[in-house]
């Protein structure tokens, strides 16, 4: 039997307003609400509550043997909180069907797994607390902002306690391999590694609507078919899709809705397929190798790297600049800051600032309050100063004074050595004097 | 008088400097302005001239023709020579009709007005023979004895009013092709300079620097060419707004459009050599422009964005709210005729770093001049500034006392001077 393991993703960011150089130090408040409730409203309305119904309809018609994974971030939780409570409803009603597993993610859907091992764990421990808190789960599959996977994260992850991680199946990586098994971290192989199928996932979330695809229009039978009519000895079937897929980037009139109401119905009827989580199929397969992911990957692009995010100067710099401040926030107890530090530390605030988009247009485009990247990384600048400013006041001048102590450190260093060339010096002239002495008897 | 933008919908230092130089002279005796732009949006105070926008001017009504190359003008009332059309459709329909040889078509709006963007967008050149076209029309329907046109997207109009009404023409130069374009110049802009400077019978230059250029680059001669300095607005009280800065560093400011005229980059690199020396301070270049996103990249590369603000284009209260933050001033131009912004923020009780190689340091004693390109010097005069509180309160005060003697009054005057000169020439 092949498992077809469905996982979806879903985050929303909080944008920040227009923020002026003239607003530094006089106003703390950085999002834009209006555009945040609004994007947040309408999508809620045309894809995550129309969907949420649907899973739970399939869920009970299908008697527990539909299966499908989450991972929410948790500032889309803040901001289902926020403006659209209802949506937590539903997830917690899919909770309680048992069909659902919710997987672990960064509480920011942020980069620091690139960044700081520390900041990383942090945002981790956070968001599985809001997912304990709110569904009563604990995971222990992890899923990282973006599918972002390299070797040394998997090892983390698995030192952190998490039996597997999804990731891309990306090509350069996988070679000639199937992402259809399961695979292990090459550092440590107790963590299973679980590879998208980008093409059959991109089916469903890019090509779906597309007239122009030659495999137009694509039937829940035919899709069943290409799930099953794989080389057989394969096991699993990982399709990862960004949960806005169905209506919003998909939209209703494309007829995704029926399409996703009835590809399991027909999978659940064929003797050779059946739904699993992430859990059961770890639980259930064993791997077959290890996959050797030496430089970080992603899900996105062309490319599959993390050039979306990390690709040019402006995004480096704000990075960097970011995570500088990450001794301060360790002292830093203000809630207020904290919320921010996790609000600034979203990965779509360095998306927005890719000058990619000039040749890979579309994606990039989608909900980007900006007109060039640009703007958006003034703006950014813009907000982490008048940051700087608040927890300058909170956490004061502690800058120098890391500083200073590295500068005492070196001179503490340096008397050590003095001391040292000094002996020697001593005992340098004492034998010459004795040498002298000996020649005077001589 | 001719120019291209008046307050408040301007660009630049032009409209400012045209807008300055009218109100000056319409103090002085038996002088009265009638202002043309291609587009009057309304709203420009039009107390001391006549506003006339050239995209409110009817073409059909008017007849005008007159035989080239020849200085007494005759008028034949028979057949206009500008033909106005609607759309493409009617335009081949005019043009398979018959006319007489040199007839000009040209597209209009349903009322027979042209349509004027007043900016500085892709049509750009066709706007300015348009404006030339119209300027014909005003030249016929105005009375006046001298015609002023300033900078070179006015110079055709000023030769066409010049060709119709057979009064002297006098030309000011804000700025030329050599300063905004460096060594690549736009040939078709330089030939429409040269060919205004040629027509005119006299040039008003805003510096010695830039009277130098119209001499070796343009070969005016040199008796004909005077320099008449600009001068600045006093502030006016209600302007003096509240003061909102929100960050207790220093701040200092470039303030100007972001283009290679202006010398962006090597403010950049002297702000980073400070930044290197001490904390405490940020920098803010105000204004946009064709250099902007490369400027932000290299404020990425060199990792000092955090201290370095971009705040896009400024206008009004902003650019005071600006100086009113600012505590010191540069401007690197590279090649500037004259550059009024430095004397506003003087206005501002602000320390200016001006370059060399700007009209305005001609006149300012009270400055630091440093070469645009000594990013060094740059860095230690800002440095300094910054450093040695009473430098900079001496800045303060004689600067403040030396900027209230540039009076617009001043400048009408020598102005007026020209004017008199070209009568008597005639």
């Amino acid at each position: 039997m092949k498992s077809i393991c469905l996982f979806f993703q879903v985050h929303q960011p909080f944008r920040h307003r227009g923020y002026r150089f003239f607003d530094i130090g006089n106003d703390n408040y950085y999002y834009d609400d209006y555009a945040n409730e609004t994007i947040m409203r309408e999508v809620a309305q045309k894809s995550y509550l129309p969907t949420n119904k649907l899973l739970l309809k399939l869920a009970d018609r299908l008697e527990g043997k539909f299966k499908v994974s989450f991972s929410i971030t948790g500032l889309a939780l803040e901001q289902f909180g926020l403006y659209a409570p209802e949506v937590i409803e539903s997830f917690q009603k899919l909770a309680k069907t048992g069909c659902v597993e919710f997987l672990s993610e960064t509480y920011s859907h942020s980069l620091s797994s690139l960044k700081d091992k520390d900041i990383f764990e942090k945002q981790v421990q956070l968001h599985d607390q809001r997912i304990f808190e709110l569904f009563g789960h604990k995971p222990n599959v992890f899923r990282n902002t973006e599918m972002i996977y390299s070797d040394e994260i998997g090892a983390q992850i698995a030192d952190m306690g998490y039996k597997a991680i999804l990731t891309e199946g990306a090509k350069h990586i996988l070679g000639w391999k199937s992402p259809n098994f399961v695979y292990v971290n090459a550092i440590n192989p107790r963590l299973k590694v679980l590879m998208r199928n980008f093409k059959l996932s991109d089916d469903i979330s890019f090509r779906f609507s597309n007239t122009n695809w030659s495999e137009y229009p694509l039937t829940p039978e035919k899709f069943v078919r290409w799930l099953e009519n794989k080389n057989s000895k394969e096991e699993v079937v990982n399709l990862f899709l960004s949960y806005e897929s169905f209506g919003e980037r998909q939209v209703k009139e494309s007829g995704i809705f029926d399409f996703l109401e009835k590809f399991p119905q027909i999978i659940i009827e064929d003797n050779k397929l059946k739904f699993a989580t992430p859990s059961e199929v770890i639980d259930e397969l064993q791997p077959i190798s290890a996959v050797s992911v030496p430089h970080p990957i992603s899900w996105a692009d062309e490319e599959r790297d993390l050039t979306a995010w990390l690709g040019n100067e402006m995004q480096k710099e704000a990075f960097d600049k970011l995570y500088k401040l990450k001794h301060r926030m360790e002292k830093c107890t203000d809630p207020k800051l904290n919320k921010d530090w996790n609000y600034l530390q979203v990965s779509d605030h360095f998306y927005y600032m890719s000058t990619k988009f000039f040749s890979d247009g579309d994606v990039h485009q989608s909900f980007n309050p900006f007109d060039s990247p640009y703007d958006a990384f003034i703006n950014y600048m813009n907000v982490l100063s008048d940051f700087k400013i608040r927890l300058n006041s909170f956490v004061p001048e502690n800058e120098i004074e890391h500083e200073i102590a590295a500068l005492h450190k070196i001179i503490d260093e340096k008397e050590v050595k003095i001391r040292k060339l000094e002996a020697d010096l001593i005992r340098v002239r004492k034998g010459k004097r004795e040498n002298l002495r000996q020649r005077k008897i001589t | 008088m001719f120019g291209w933008e008046f307050p408040p919908h301007i660009s630049g230092g032009l409209g400012t400097a045209c807008y300055g130089l009218t109100k000056g002279l319409a103090k002085l005796k038996n002088i009265e302005v009638i202002f043309v732009v291609p587009k009057a949006f309304g709203d420009e105070d039009q107390t001391a001239m006549k506003l006339i926008g050239a995209n409110n001017i009817s073409v059909s009504k008017k007849e005008i023709q007159f035989e080239e190359n020849q200085k007494k003008i005759d008028y034949f009332e028979v057949n206009s020579q500008i033909i106005p059309y609607v759309g493409e459709d009617e335009f081949w329909k005019l043009k398979s009709g018959k006319y007489p040889k040199g007839t000009k078509f040209i597209e209009t709006d349903k009322s027979c007005k042209i349509d004027f963007s007043g900016t500085y967008g892709t049509n750009l050149l066709q706007e300015i023979k348009n404006y030339a076209l119209i300027a014909e029309i005003i030249a016929r329907d105005n009375t006046f004895d001298i015609i002023h046109a300033h900078d070179w997207l006015a110079y055709p109009a000023g030769i066409a009013a010049k060709k119709v009404s057979g009064k002297p023409l006098v030309i000011h130069v804000h700025a030329t092709d050599f300063d905004r374009s460096g060594k690549d110049v736009n040939p078709r802009v330089y030939s429409i300079e040269r060919e205004g400077m040629e027509m005119a019978d006299k040039i008003i230059v805003v510096s010695n620097l830039t009277r130098n250029i119209v001499i070796e680059k343009y070969g005016a001669s040199p008796e004909k060419v005077t320099t008449v300095y600009n001068a600045v607005e006093p502030i006016s009280i209600s302007e003096n707004t509240k003061l909102r800065k929100g960050v207790d560093e220093k701040i200092v400011t470039f303030l100007g459009r972001i283009t290679m005229q202006k010398g962006p980059e090597y403010f950049i690199e002297a702000a980073n050599i400070v930044l290197k020396k001490m904390g405490n301070i940020r920098f803010v270049m105000a204004g946009s422009g064709d250099m902007m996103d490369a400027m932000v990249v290299r404020a990425a590369e060199l990792g000092i964005s955090d201290k370095f603000h971009f705040t896009g284009f400024l206008q009004g209260d902003d650019v005071f709210q600006m100086f009113k933050m600012t505590d010191v001033f540069v401007m690197p131009s590279v090649s500037e005729p004259f550059g009024i912004v430095p004397l506003e923020a003087m206005q501002a009780n602000v320390p200016v770093i001006i370059s060399n190689q700007s009209g305005v340091a001609e006149i300012l004693k009270h400055a630091i001049k440093i070469d645009f390109w000594d990013t060094l010097a740059m860095a230690d005069a800002i440095y300094g500034l910054l450093k040695y509180p009473s430098l900079s309160k001496h800045f303060k005060k004689a600067g403040k006392k030396e900027v209230g003697n540039f009076k617009w009054k001043n400048s009408a005057k020598r102005v007026k001077k020209v004017y008199k000169s070209a009568l008597n020439k005639l």
